[in-house]
């Protein structure tokens, strides 16, 4: 296990640094000179020039992209070129909101998606399969903002159920929960959705194979078979599907923040955005990128808690 | 004796792959280690052999379909692995092979007119209408009606497909024919139809044939010589007839008693199978065979057995301690 | 592996015709096509049959509900959402459209030619495929578009970057598969040229999955141009785009809440029938539930 664990984590290593490489070159051929964007036009050339040396744009590029990469692979981005202040603790105030809202649609997403999934293969072509099929169809296609933005009519301003301003006191998690609530609902609805497929499809066919055939000659009782053998050998797909969304879920958390209002990256990256905020920009990049890369580590490594064969490999 | 047209000398072929972290080992598979064999024109030449032994990998290196590591290959006296573009492109179409699976050989979206014409065209043989009644022609020749022409891979069974690989490879007019296990994977009175009808493009065209495959009964019928191949080595060589009735190898003897005599009064006891295949990826030192082989000796586990003649005039040779 | 009798098979359509004559008996596809088909036709037909010129302002009907003058109301400029979700309909389709072609087009290319070629070249490939695809695509497509320019071209250039990588991929497994049957190595044996064998042999027999990719991906690319103009970064106003004014209608979501409903619905029609369209291609030319 501990080869299987170190291979892993040694494999994502040249990801990251391919991740930054990428970051550093979309950052500098965007046209034009960002002390000058900062500045304006008005800007004496002293104090363009004064600005070029404090961000190190007066360095050759490759001494650039060194001092980028080493700074960053030890988690220091620098500062914001707007504020001054170090990205890290600009993101560092913020991170708590976006990890709160992402971990909780992931969570809703899978305690409506599996058991919805797993009730309608066992009822396949049933009523309630239909109904799963139809709707996480349905909850699929939503954009997020489009859902947010029906879930704050209904429940915020026709029934006043909840708050539609949703930043929240991080201390207090009564407060915290429910201000959760609404964003979690609308962000987790499509990850919702396509658990219910994936883990409908997957249970589908685990239950057709030889094995569950075996488990029920044996007489083992039909729950059994269900809930261990047949979840079982459906979880890589089901595993790899929430892997695979939550990068969808931190990207469409931005929209989420909007509409509700939340303050988290996705507030922080729209605001560099309007302000051309580059270093920002890129600090912000390579956290969204890095979060993904450890989200792939975790599920390569749940990969291989699930399957034996996988660490074996 | 008609003029050689392909030989094959010392060929090899070896897989590498690297497995294993964090140390890294690398396996290399030997999969052909050393062949030579020659056919003449007009000749059908039998591979034989387990699966596994590398007859189909060798096979593939000689058409260089895989590139292979070392060895010479020469088609009447011109050198096949160094061959490119317009003189690999021309030897080729000299070459033709006919492939096990008869379900994966045909381009599942192409018809099988347009499969037919395609080699024409890319060499230059014909086009249009006189292309089409080539592919007619064949169709005929290999005993499909014309009408197949328009029809698609997955509109034929098993052995239709066969006739259909068959026809494909004469498009181009080819002198030698390698046909890789070319009915196993058909039903048993598919395979005699399929068999007779390879026969008869021999005789009529004067074909080459290169006949892979691991039943002895098919290559004793088709075959004039055979050659027995063990992990990625030829142990014998010679007349299918004597081989294949008086094998000198004991690996080839083994072979033969293995196989199923088709007169149930004949049948003796069941076959002597000793031991598994070893993996290519580790061969045993000296003779490949002396774990398995009921006449091992203690040279045989360290020399590697030279090539000795059969006794007679063009009986061929084999390669072991008993006979050296 | 098994044989069949020496006869004649049935003569079954081939392919693509078998896949469309599934999907069309299956009435989700069928709902889908027909969503899809009226939300088109809207778009391309909004010059004639748009009742209002969208960017026409009319001060004294602002902000109007839903009416038979004006069918799904007026914004805060009088302008009539109906007219304006039309001509909307018609950015949304252009840019999803063309960034889904380009990016089957090259990320089909790319996954065609890497799984083909194998070893290294594929193994680095992919590697810069899974660096693209760690990056959230709407993260990805909101920094092209910022650092590009809000312009019409530059939203395709976005788009289509986020979805290369996922039509690689799409292209390559089956490409790897194909390139191990028999009939690539008969090509090669006849003669053919790498490139026959890929664009001839091995491209036809890959294109239904590419297809079908493409067109739940065109579900994405509609979902992705939605977001970004919503978050203020599609095509400029005063051109109408269904984020654009779903974003405004959320402004004033107090006093008309129509205003960001037409627009939100407008956008989850278009998404669900791509999504019911592609759906059905998917069962009809899986080739796990082709045989049933």
């Amino acid at each position: 296990m501990t080869g299987f664990v170190l291979r892993r984590l040694l494999a994502a290593v040249p990801t990251l640094i391919a991740v930054l490489t990428l970051v550093f070159i979309i950052v500098r051929i965007v046209p034009g000179d960002p002390a000058l964007v900062i500045l304006g036009d008005q800007a004496t050339p002293e104090a363009i020039a004064a600005l070029r040396t404090r961000l190190g744009l007066d360095r050759s590029l490759w001494a650039q992209y060194f001092s980028f990469i080493t700074s960053a692979l030890v988690g220091d981005f620098g500062v914001s070129m707007v504020t001054g202040r170090s990205i890290m603790a600009e993101v560092g105030a913020v991170l708590p909101h976006t990890i709160d809202l992402t971990l909780a649609s992931m969570i809703f997403g899978i305690v409506i998606g599996v058991p919805v999934g797993i009730w309608a293969a066992l009822h396949r072509n049933g009523v309630v399969d239909v109904a799963a099929r139809v709707l996480s169809l349905l909850g699929l296609s939503f954009p997020v903002f489009v859902s947010g933005i029906f879930l704050l009519l209904a429940f915020s301003l026709h029934w006043r159920w909840f708050p539609v301003i949703g930043s929240a006191d991080l201390s207090d998690y009564g407060d915290r929960l429910h201000k959760l609530v609404l964003p979690t609902v609308a962000l987790g609805l499509v990850m919702a959705a396509y658990i219910t497929r994936v883990t409908r499809s997957a249970m589908l066919q685990s239950l057709g194979e030889d094995y569950i055939r075996t488990a029920r000659a044996k007489g083992v009782p039909w729950r059994r078979v269900v809930w261990v053998h047949g979840l079982r050998n459906a979880s890589i797909p089901i595993v790899t599907v929430v892997g695979l969304y939550v990068g969808i879920l931190l990207g469409n958390s931005v929209l989420t923040e909007i509409v509700f209002n939340r303050p988290g990256l996705g507030k922080i990256i729209v605001g560099a955005l309007n302000q051309r905020d580059y270093t920002m920009l890129q600090g912000l990049m390579v956290i969204y990128c890095f979060l993904i890369v450890v989200v792939n580590l975790i599920t390569d490594l749940l990969y291989g808690v699930i399957d034996p064969r996988v660490k074996a490999e | 004796m008609t003029a050689p047209v392909l030989i094959v000398e010392g060929l090899r072929k070896h897989f590498v792959a690297k497995k294993g972290f964090p140390k890294p080992r690398t396996i290399r598979v030997r999969a052909v280690e050393d062949i030579s064999f020659t056919i003449h024109a007009g000749e059908a030449f039998g591979l034989v052999g387990e699966s596994g032994c590398g007859k189909s990998t060798a096979a593939r290196a000689l058409l260089r379909l895989i590139e292979p590591d070392a060895g010479t290959v020469t088609w009447k006296g011109e050198n096949v692995l160094t061959a490119k573009g317009a003189a690999l492109k021309a030897l080729r179409r000299r070459m033709q092979i006919v492939f096990q699976d008869p379900y994966s050989s045909l381009d599942p979206r192409q018809s099988i007119g347009s499969a037919l014409m395609e080699p024409m065209h890319v060499h230059g043989l014909a086009e249009g209408q006189e292309a089409r009644r080539r592919a007619g022609a064949l169709l005929e020749e290999v005993g499909l009606p014309p009408a197949a022409l328009d029809r698609f891979p997955h509109e034929f069974s098993g052995g239709q497909r066969q006739r259909i690989g068959i026809a494909r490879a004469l498009t181009v007019e080819p002198e030698l024919i390698v046909a890789d296990e070319p009915v196993s994977a058909l039903d048993v009175s598919v395979q005699a139809q399929v068999l007779l009808l390879m026969q008869d493009l021999r005789k009529r065209r004067g074909l080459s044939f290169l006949f892979v495959s691991h039943d002895l009964s098919v290559v004793r019928w088709f075959c004039d010589r055979v050659a027995v191949m063990y992990l990625g080595r030829i142990v014998e060589e010679g007349p299918a007839g004597r081989v294949l009735a008086n094998p000198m190898h004991p690996y080839a003897q083994m072979l033969r008693d293995a196989s199923p005599v088709p007169d149930p009064a004949r049948r003796g006891v069941l076959p002597r199978i000793i031991g598994e295949i070893p993996s290519a990826a580790n061969p045993p030192p000296g003779c490949p065979f002396h774990p398995r082989c009921v006449h091992a000796m203690p040279q045989c586990s360290q020399v590697m057995p030279g090539w000795t003649l059969a006794a007679g005039d063009n009986q061929g040779g084999v390669a072991c301690h008993l006979h050296g | 592996m098994s044989t069949t009798q020496e006869l004649v098979a049935p003569p079954a359509p081939a392919g693509w015709k078998r896949a469309l004559g599934k999907a069309r008996s299956n009435p989700t596809t069928a709902v889908g096509v027909v969503i899809c088909i009226i939300i088109m036709a809207a778009a391309i037909l909004a010059p004639w049959v748009a009742p209002y010129d969208p960017a026409d302002q009319d001060i004294f009907n602002r902000l109007q509900p839903p009416s038979a003058e004006f069918w799904l109301g007026t914004d805060q400029f009088g302008r009539d959402i109906l007219s304006r979700l039309m001509w909307g309909g018609r950015i949304s389709l252009t840019v999803s459209l063309g960034a889904i072609f380009a990016a089957a087009i090259i990320g089909g290319a790319i996954g065609l030619i890497s799984g083909y070629i194998g070893g290294r070249f594929d193994l680095f490939v992919m590697q810069v495929m899974d660096v693209l695809l760690s990056f959230p695509s709407l993260i990805l497509g909101l920094i092209v578009v910022a650092l590009l320019g809000p312009e019409l071209i530059n939203l395709v250039v976005a788009i289509a970057l986020t979805a290369i990588a996922p039509f690689a991929r799409v292209a390559r497994a089956p490409t790897m598969a194909l390139k191990e049957r028999a009939f690539v190595e008969a090509g090669r044996a006849l003669g053919f040229s790498h490139t026959r064998v890929l664009f001839r042999h091995i491209l036809p027999n890959i294109m239904s999955e590419v297809m079908v990719m493409g067109t739940l991906w065109l579900a994405t690319a509609v979902r992705v141009e939605a977001s970004l103009s919503f978050i203020g970064l599609g095509v400029k106003p005063p051109t109408a785009t269904w984020g654009g004014m779903t974003r405004d209608g959320f402004e004033n979501i107090l006093d008309a809440p129509w205003l960001a409903v037409f627009p939100g619905l407008a956008i989850l029609f278009l998404v669900l029938g791509l999504n019911m369209v592609g759906d059905g291609l998917r069962d009809a030319t899986d080739p796990k539930l082709r045989n049933e």
